[in-house]
Order: structure tokens, then sequence, then C-alpha cells
């Protein structure tokens, strides 16, 4: 058992995990989308990025893409939040938290990606 | 260049992560701990508020508690905080800093802006393996005619130095083994624009490895290679080196040559020798008996040709030479040495010891004994030569020169080596007169030597008329574009055509399509030449004396003009 790639599946799992629980719920209703789940998506999709830097295989490649592409999105999200509530007042209305919750949804599909590609990598080396 | 992305990214994934991790746990803090707003109300900062104030804290800017006064608990978890993130700052940044400074990385980024700027060539260029005293003499000698190279050698320093000498065009230099293909791959070995390959390292295995990996994986490539020794030269010969200099063998070669036919050497000198240099004068050994001290391998290389020429030799040197040859032993730097080895009746002192020192101080006790004796001596080192000139040897032997002078005439034109293998089998007038139009041909300085292809690249001009049916001989060629009664100051050296070699063909030859010239002249005069090859109105002038209106207009101006003159014709 490799220590190193314990800890990179489990980032990467938490990572998609985390993202689903937050996503969970009726896309409009604030109270169904916890802030404390976002923020620790957010965070350990990040650090589940920066573990991917520095691979200069093809699946490496693919696999950061996808990181960088679910980092975006929750960017994407956080700053719509913080728009919505401290620069333009609306409150947590349904249509913010309608788009807040599609776009962790996009980040979503790209862990699943993540995922996806870190099953292949470990089937593939058939070991 | 991706390498070296790759290598920052792997190296700073520790501390980003770190990075990473302490901002959370600041800003997660800041959330769960309650303050207090201006009328006392509880309240709890949210995420927004507490990234902006981790992020100004974590960075030690500071503006200040936002946007109320904090608790003390509040304060308590600042102070905490602040160590975490700015430890963790500071490991990131001195990580970064010590990455820039690591001498791996910076092989890394060195290497790969080489191969970037070898990548960016698009002129022909050659790879030159070793920036020693013989490469560096290379390197410029082509850098100052306008030619590109890269250069790899082993020495940090020698590549320092390239980088300080002051070349008048970019030579990029790798630090690097060039037994190892990647290196030679990474200087340009498959690139489609690399002319040729030259090996002058001071290491013959080196250059041996050099030439069977560029012949295995560049078959068509021109290799040149430095060696030393005979089972070397013999060895890289057998698998289709083009062109092995073994600067002892060629030193024997043209001792041997100015004892035979002085003028015969003389002109060897004054073709190969670096354009626009006043003429080299080179003066021709003495008859009589030799003195060699020294017999290594150039001191055996000399006595083997001096062999040819039935000159008697006596051998100084620390072990007796194999053959029975009358041998003293000792260095020769002392004068009882000499003094037995008969220095008063020599005609001619050879110091070929590997110690620039010992050879001076051979030359200087040789020339106290015997005021009129002919002094030869090895240079071994490029920067002795101010003490070599004053030392005012008859001649001085530069190991590093004779490599770069005879690489310098195989690149400059392939066909001179052929021309002047054929010139050693003339007959001694034939070489005197030469000699005597070649001083004369460029005011006493040495001049230019280069091929023309008369064939559609080079000469479109010409291959255009021969093609349409006109005669064109070489008196013709060689007329001064500006004046037609004048004509170029140039010399036809030789001429091939389908596989023969004429040397000094007449003026009255004829040319033809596929023929190959071998001129020598001035770097004026080579300019203005080419003009008359390229430009098919400075042929027809050449040719005939019109001179071509050119331009839409005045060409119709002349056909009115002729028209105008046939129609007035009849009447007069």
């Amino acid at each position: 058992m490799n220590l190193e790639k314990v800890v990179f599946g489990f980032f990467i799992l938490l990572a998609l995990t985390l993202n689903f629980g937050f996503f969970i719920g009726d896309i409009g209703d604030p109270d169904h989308h916890n802030v404390y789940e976002f923020f620790a998506a957010l965070v350990v999709n990040l650090i589940a990025t920066v573990m991917k830097f520095g691979d200069r295989t093809h699946i490496g490649a693919l696999l950061l893409a996808s990181g960088l592409v679910a980092d975006l999105q929750l960017f994407a999200a956080a700053l719509v939040w913080a728009i919505a509530i401290y620069a333009m007042n609306l409150g947590m209305t349904e249509a913010v938290t309608a788009s807040i919750v599609s776009l962790a949804g996009g980040a979503l599909l790209a862990n699943v990606v993540s995922v996806t590609l870190l099953i292949v990598e470990t089937v593939s080396l058939q070991r | 260049m991706r390498g070296v992305i790759a290598l920052v990214l792997r190296r700073m994934r520790g501390p980003l992560i770190l990075l990473i991790l302490t901002y959370a746990i600041a800003v997660l803090g800041f959330v769960l701990i309650p303050g207090e707003d201006a009328a006392g109300e509880r309240w709890r900062m949210d995420f927004f508020h507490a990234f902006y104030f981790v992020s100004f804290m974590a960075t030690t800017i500071g503006f200040g508690e936002v946007p109320y006064v904090f608790t003390d608990a509040q304060r308590l978890w600042t102070s905490i905080s602040i160590y975490l993130t700015v430890i963790a700052w500071f490991y990131a940044l001195g990580n970064i800093i010590a990455l820039i400074q690591d001498p791996g990385f910076r092989q890394v980024v060195a290497h790969s802006r080489f191969r970037r700027s070898v990548r960016a060539i698009s002129e022909p260029f050659y790879l030159v393996c070793g920036y020693g005293d013989t490469g560096s003499l290379l390197v410029r000698a082509l850098a100052e005619r306008g030619r590109r190279t890269t250069v790899i050698d082993i020495d940090p320093h020698r590549i320092n130095e390239l980088r300080i000498d002051d070349l008048p065009l970019f030579v990029p230099g790798l630090c690097g083994d060039a037994n190892l293909t990647d290196n030679l791959l990474a200087a340009g070995l498959r690139h489609p624009c690399c002319a040729g390959v030259l090996a002058v390292t001071d290491d013959d295995r080196t250059n041996l490895q050099i030439a069977i990996t560029s012949k295995l994986l560049t078959p068509a490539l021109p290799v040149l290679c430095r060696a030393e020794t005979r089972e070397t030269a013999a060895n890289m010969r057998s698998f289709g080196t083009d062109y092995v200099i073994n600067p002892f063998v060629a030193f024997a070669d043209n001792l041997l040559t100015s004892l035979r036919s002085p003028d015969l050497q003389r002109f060897e000198n004054w073709l190969t020798a670096q354009p626009g240099t006043p003429l080299p004068e080179p003066a021709s050994p003495p008859k009589g008996r030799w003195i060699i001290c020294g017999f290594g391998r150039l001191g055996s290389a000399v006595q083997r040709y001096l062999g040819y020429a039935a000159v008697e030799v006596t051998v100084v040197g620390p072990r007796p030479p194999e053959d029975h040859l009358p041998y003293v032993r000792g260095t020769g730097t002392e004068a009882v040495t000499l003094r037995e080895a008969g220095v008063a009746e020599a005609a001619v002192v050879f110091a070929a010891t590997r110690s620039d020192a010992d050879n001076l101080s051979i030359a200087m006790t040789a020339r106290e004994l015997n005021p009129d004796v002919f002094l030869i001596a090895r240079q071994n080192n490029r920067w002795s030569d101010a003490i070599f000139r004053a030392a005012r040897l008859d001649i001085v032997m530069t190991p590093s020169l004779i490599i770069a002078t005879e690489i310098m005439a195989v690149l400059a034109a392939p066909l001179l080596r052929e021309f002047l293998r054929r010139a050693r089998h003339q007959r001694d007038e034939w070489a005197v007169e030469l000699a005597k139009e070649l001083r004369a041909i460029n005011d006493g300085r040495t001049p230019d030597v280069w091929a023309v292809d008369i064939d559609d690249d080079s000469a479109p001009a010409v291959a255009a008329a021969l093609t349409e049916g006109h005669r064109i001989d070489l008196a013709a060629l060689l007329t001064d574009p500006r004046d037609r009664s004048q004509r170029q100051r140039c010399l036809t050296l030789m001429l091939v055509r389908n596989g023969e070699y004429l040397l000094r063909p007449a003026p009255e030859q004829e040319l033809r399509l596929g023929d190959r010239l071998l001129l020598t002249g001035s770097e004026r005069v080579r300019n203005r030449l080419s003009w008359v090859l390229r430009n098919r109105h400075a042929l027809r002038y050449v040719l005939t004396g019109e001179q071509l209106p050119d331009g839409w207009v005045w060409r119709w101006l002349q056909r009115r003009r002729q028209q105008q003159e046939t129609r007035h014709a009849p009447g007069q």
C-alpha cells in the first residue's frame, strides 16, 4: 500500500462527496444548502488540485484539468454568493440560491470526471 | 519549458497545500467565534468577511478590525492565525527562492533555453563539440563569416567564456557531455538546418563517440573530427567520417612539403589562411641534420615524414625510441644534452614536448649554443602567444590553430582539398607561377576561395543563358560588370566537369551546365561575380556590351526607338 496514493485518493473522493452533499436538495431552497459544507468543498477541491500538480502523464494532465474546472466553478459560485448578498443586498432569494447550486453542480460533474479518471488509472495498473 | 513548469509545480505542492490549510483553519475560526456588533449584539462573522480579514492579516498588511471591533476571543484567534499563516507564507516563499537557486533547477532552465534557441535557428549551422582553443577559434572564424554554430562543452567555465566572448552572432552553448546522444540531439544533430558536425574536443574517445553517433543517426551529415593518434584516425575513417584531422600529421606533412617544394607550401598556406589577413610568409627549414626534443606523437610523426625526405634526425627524450635512431637521454632544456646531441652542427632544432616552458627553454638554450640554428617550437597553450612571439622563433607549431585552419579550409570550399591534392603532383615551375599570381591577386593579402556551381540555384542567369544556347567562356564570365574592358582580378583554380578535374583552365574554356568552378580573389570580386551570375542584365552586359533598359517604361521606349529606326532606315 502506498500512503501517497491513499492521501491522493482520499482528497479527490472527499472533494466529490462534499460537493455532492452541498449540491443535493431543492435547488431554490437556501435551507437545503449549507454554507459550511460549501466552504469545506472549496478548500478540499483546492487541495486536491494542488496535489495533482507536476504529474507529466496524459492522465495526470486530464486530472489537473478537471480539478481546475471544479475550482473555477466553485469560485464562480462563491463570487455570486458574495456579490448577491454584500454588493447588491439581494439576500438568499430563490434565484440566487439556484444559480449558486447550479454552479456547484457543474463542479460536481468535474469532480465525477476526476474520480472516474482515478479509477481508470487504478484499473489500468492491474495490481 | 515543460520540464521547468512541471518541476516548479511538483516542488510547490507541499507549500501550497500548507497555505490552503492554514487559510482554511483561520477563516473557519473567525466564522465560528462569536463577536459583538456596534450595538453590543451577538454577531457572527460570515465567510466573506472572514476571508477578507484573513487575506490582509496573513500577508501582514493589516487594515484593523473589521467590520466591528473584535472581542477578546476573536483577538486570541487573530494572534494564533497570524503566526500560522505568516509562517506558511514564509515557507512557501523560501521554497520558491530555494528552487530558483537550486543548481539542478538552473541546469534544467539553461537546458530548456538552449533547446529553444537551437530549435529557432532557421539557417544552416554547424554543431561544434568542444570549446577549447580549437573550438573557440573555429566558432569565431565561422561567426565572422556569418555562419551560425551551436556549441557543446563539458566544462562550465568554457561555456561561460562563450557567453563572455564578443561574437558577432548569437551562439547557443550547452554545458554537457558530448558523449551523450541526448546532448547532441539537443544541440541540433537532427535539425533540418544542421550542415555538419565538428568534433574538436581534446579527448580522442569523445571525438570518436561523436563521430559514430552522428554517422548512425544522420548518415548524410558531414562529420569533421580531430584525432591525435593514428589508431583513432583509422577507426574514424573506417565508418565513413568525412574528414579526420590529426594536427601532428598535418604539421609533419606541411614540413615535408616545404622541404621539397617551398612554393607549393607557400600557396597552400595562402589559400587556407584567414581571408583579408596579410599573406603568411612561413620560413622553410634549411637542409641538414635535425634535433627533435620530445619524441611523443608530434615528434614521431615529424621524424617519420622527415624520413621520406631522407633527413638525418637525432632524438632527445626521456625514453629511447623504438627504431634505432641516434638518441640522447634528457629533455633538451640543459646545454649538456643539446651539446651531446650535436647542436653546433645541426641545421634545425625542433622543441616538440607537451610543456610550453620546456619548449621555450629548449629553443633559447639551442640559440645560445648555435645562433644560426633554425628553431621550431610547439605551442600548446593559446595564451602563450605573447612569449612565443617574443622568442622570435622561425616556426611556431600550434595544434589548435592547425586544426582550425584545416577545418575552415574544408568548410569554405570542399573543392579546395581536391585542388591542393592535385597541385602536389604538379611541377615546381607551376607552383612558382601560381604563387606569383596569388600574391598579386589581392594586393598582398590572403584571398578568399570559393566554389561556384553553374546551375539554377547558384548561377540562375548563366544557367538560363546556357539553356538558351548562348556561348559563355571563362574570360567573359570573369569580366568586370562595371567596365567591360577590364578583367576581374580573380583566378580560376579548377574546373570540375563530369567528375574530371581540370587545373587552371584557360580563359577560352567554354562553360557548360553542371560545371563547378573553384575561384580565388578578394571578397569584393566575389560579390561582383555573384552579381553577374544572378543578374541577367549584368550578364548580358559582360557578354555583349549592351545595357538593357530595365522596367516596363524603358522597355517600351526602347521598342519605340527601334521601330522608328527601322522605319527611317529605308528612307536614308
